[in-house]
């Protein structure tokens, strides 16, 4: 299955491309003087799917919010494509730590959403829904209301909704954090076979190591008080990852190492 | 066992409980051989019905329209006032402690104001039912649109999606179940309203008005008997506006509020 996987095919951050989403001394300090973020830098290259976890209140949340242009930075520079997060929402989707499904609407209204506010005409929107649908296996629910599906199910509904904008750059906020371990692979390994079919771009904020290593092929490890990147760990297994993936000893190797590398921050 | 056989079971008991209090009421009207004038017994009620059912229709038909007009129209203006409050913070912070201070005024007390300035009839009691419908809108309908969490504004957000389309699309929707309880306290206050709007500004013309009115007049006659019909008149039309709030509530929320569907077997 992925024999032609070999780690040259990794999205390590060849020189010459030009950066995707570019950070550059941005800090944060909210309105009662709370230092959030401390001159955080970082590159993302196109393609790159880069973790951030670190201990309550170093400001992962913060940065996805900023990237999603929700709240405004103090100072420094956030570029993607060269565009403000504001003006770049048109390539941007989020995805919330809860479901965030509007109760009212069916399934497949709820995955088209994003489509209806952006203008596309009903039979247009209709076609992607059901694409997309399929995309997540929920074809056969789509007549249903959030109240009748399960917490993985309604987390499926979100990505959905977040993919029908073809977004390229992908900023997720803890999205599975509210799911048993079952239900987390499973999605994590859904989320990286979309990724492969849609070539976007993430980040993508969790508590959980293993779903960071399992994911990402960077992870950015952040310190608290103030919030700031405390080291990058580059994820080198192979792009294509499978349930096997996670029995692997270089996964576990991994897995170790941003452990250690999360206990000097909490220490 | 089937739906009917459950409501049956549950609502034996109060069933039950009521023939039991009808049947020691005319018991004690029995025994106790009370003069009719100062209190009747259900027999007394039920057979004097019939006689004046023609009364009865009246005077029901007039305090209905009066307490519907109220209704609506307090249900239009409060929804319309509460999206204006919702739209702008700043003309909810300015108005809203005057909605509150307004439900705290008795009006009882501004009804002769409201007669000198309408003059008697229908549609001064409309203008009082409508002024005790309308702060219960306000204020549920208000406290619907502006509690969505801060997750669901910033998906639209996301979408650049202008303050009408969050109205319309988001904030509405999401106040539904906060718009129909303010519409079930308001439609039990527009029965209030009306009758007792119509005990000050009841008829043009004597002997005949509203539920109100003719309570008023039944009163003066020691019509004990009719009175104690009309209470009953009253309290059917209560029921039937809350009944029909009901309706309309569980035909608008049946896919997707809890409040609505939490009786159904998972």
């Amino acid at each position: 299955m992925h024999a032609n996987a070999t780690p040259a095919e990794e999205t390590t951050s060849a020189p010459k491309q030009p950066a995707f989403v570019t950070v550059e001394g941005l800090i944060k300090t909210f309105p009662n003087g709370l230092n959030v973020l401390q001159n955080v830098s970082f590159r993302a290259m196109a393609g790159d799917f880069i973790s951030l976890i670190g201990p309550s209140g170093c400001g992962k949340s913060t940065i996805l919010r900023l990237l999603a242009g929700l709240t405004e930075k103090t100072s420094g520079t956030i570029a993607i494509e060269g565009l403000t997060p504001h003006n770049a929402r048109e390539i941007t989707s989020f995805v919330f730590q809860e479901a965030t499904l509007l109760p009212w609407r069916t399934v497949e209204k709820n995955v088209a959403l994003t489509l209806e506010l952006e203008g596309v005409p009903r039979d247009q929107r209709k076609e992607k829904v059901s694409a997309l649908l399929k995309l997540v296996g929920l074809e056969e629910f789509s007549r249903l209301y959030p109240r009748q599906l399960s917490g993985g199910m309604k987390m499926r509904v979100s990505i959905a909704r977040a993919l029908a904008s073809s977004p390229r750059l992908l900023l997720m906020d803890e999205p599975f954090g509210a799911l048993d371990e079952m239900t987390r692979n499973r999605l994590n390994e859904e989320l990286l076979r979309l990724k492969q079919q849609q070539k976007w771009t993430a980040f993508f904020v969790t508590h959980s190591v293993a779903e960071a290593v399992f994911l990402s092929n960077r992870v950015l490890i952040m310190a608290a008080r103030p919030g700031r990147v405390h080291r990058e760990i580059a994820i080198d297994l192979p792009p294509v990852r499978t349930a096997e993936t996670r029995e692997s000893p270089h996964y576990l190797e991994l897995i170790g190492k941003v452990s250690a590398a999360l206990h000097e921050v909490h220490g | 066992m089937t739906k009917f056989k459950k409501a049956v079971v549950r609502y034996r008991l109060p069933f039950v409980l009521f023939w039991v209090f009808i049947g020691l009421w005319e018991l004690l009207i029995r025994i106790g051989n009370y003069p009719v004038y100062l209190l009747p017994g259900p027999w007394d009620v039920l057979s004097l019905i019939p006689s004046r059912l023609g009364d009865l229709w009246f005077s029901f038909a007039l305090t209905w329209e009066e307490a519907a007009g109220g209704f609506l129209a307090s249900g239009a203006i409060g929804i319309g006032l509460a999206l204006v409050f919702a739209i702008s913070p700043m003309i909810r912070k300015c108005l809203l402690p005057y909605v509150v201070l307004f439900q705290t005024i008795p009006i009882i007390a501004i009804s002769p104001l409201i007669i000198l300035w309408c003059g008697s009839g229908q549609f001064a009691v409309c203008v009082i039912a409508f002024m005790i419908c309308l702060p219960p809108i306000i204020a549920n309908v208000t406290q619907g649109l502006i509690s969505v969490e801060q997750n669901q504004i910033d998906l639209f957000r996301m979408s650049n999606a202008s303050t009408f389309t969050l109205l319309f699309k988001l904030r509405l929707p999401h106040a539904m179940p906060s718009i129909f309880t303010g519409l079930r306290i308001a439609s039990g206050g527009a029965v209030v309203g009306a009758f007792v709007g119509e005990t000050f500004a009841g008829s043009s013309s004597v002997g005949q008005g509203g539920l109100g009115y003719a309570a008023l007049y039944a009163q003066n006659q020691t019509e004990t008997a009719y009175l104690f019909a009309l209470i009953l008149t009253s309290s059917l039309m209560g029921l039937f506006f809350f009944f029909i709030v009901s309706i309309t509530e569980w035909f608008c929320l049946r896919n997707w509020h809890e409040s609505v569907v939490a009786d159904q077997p998972n």
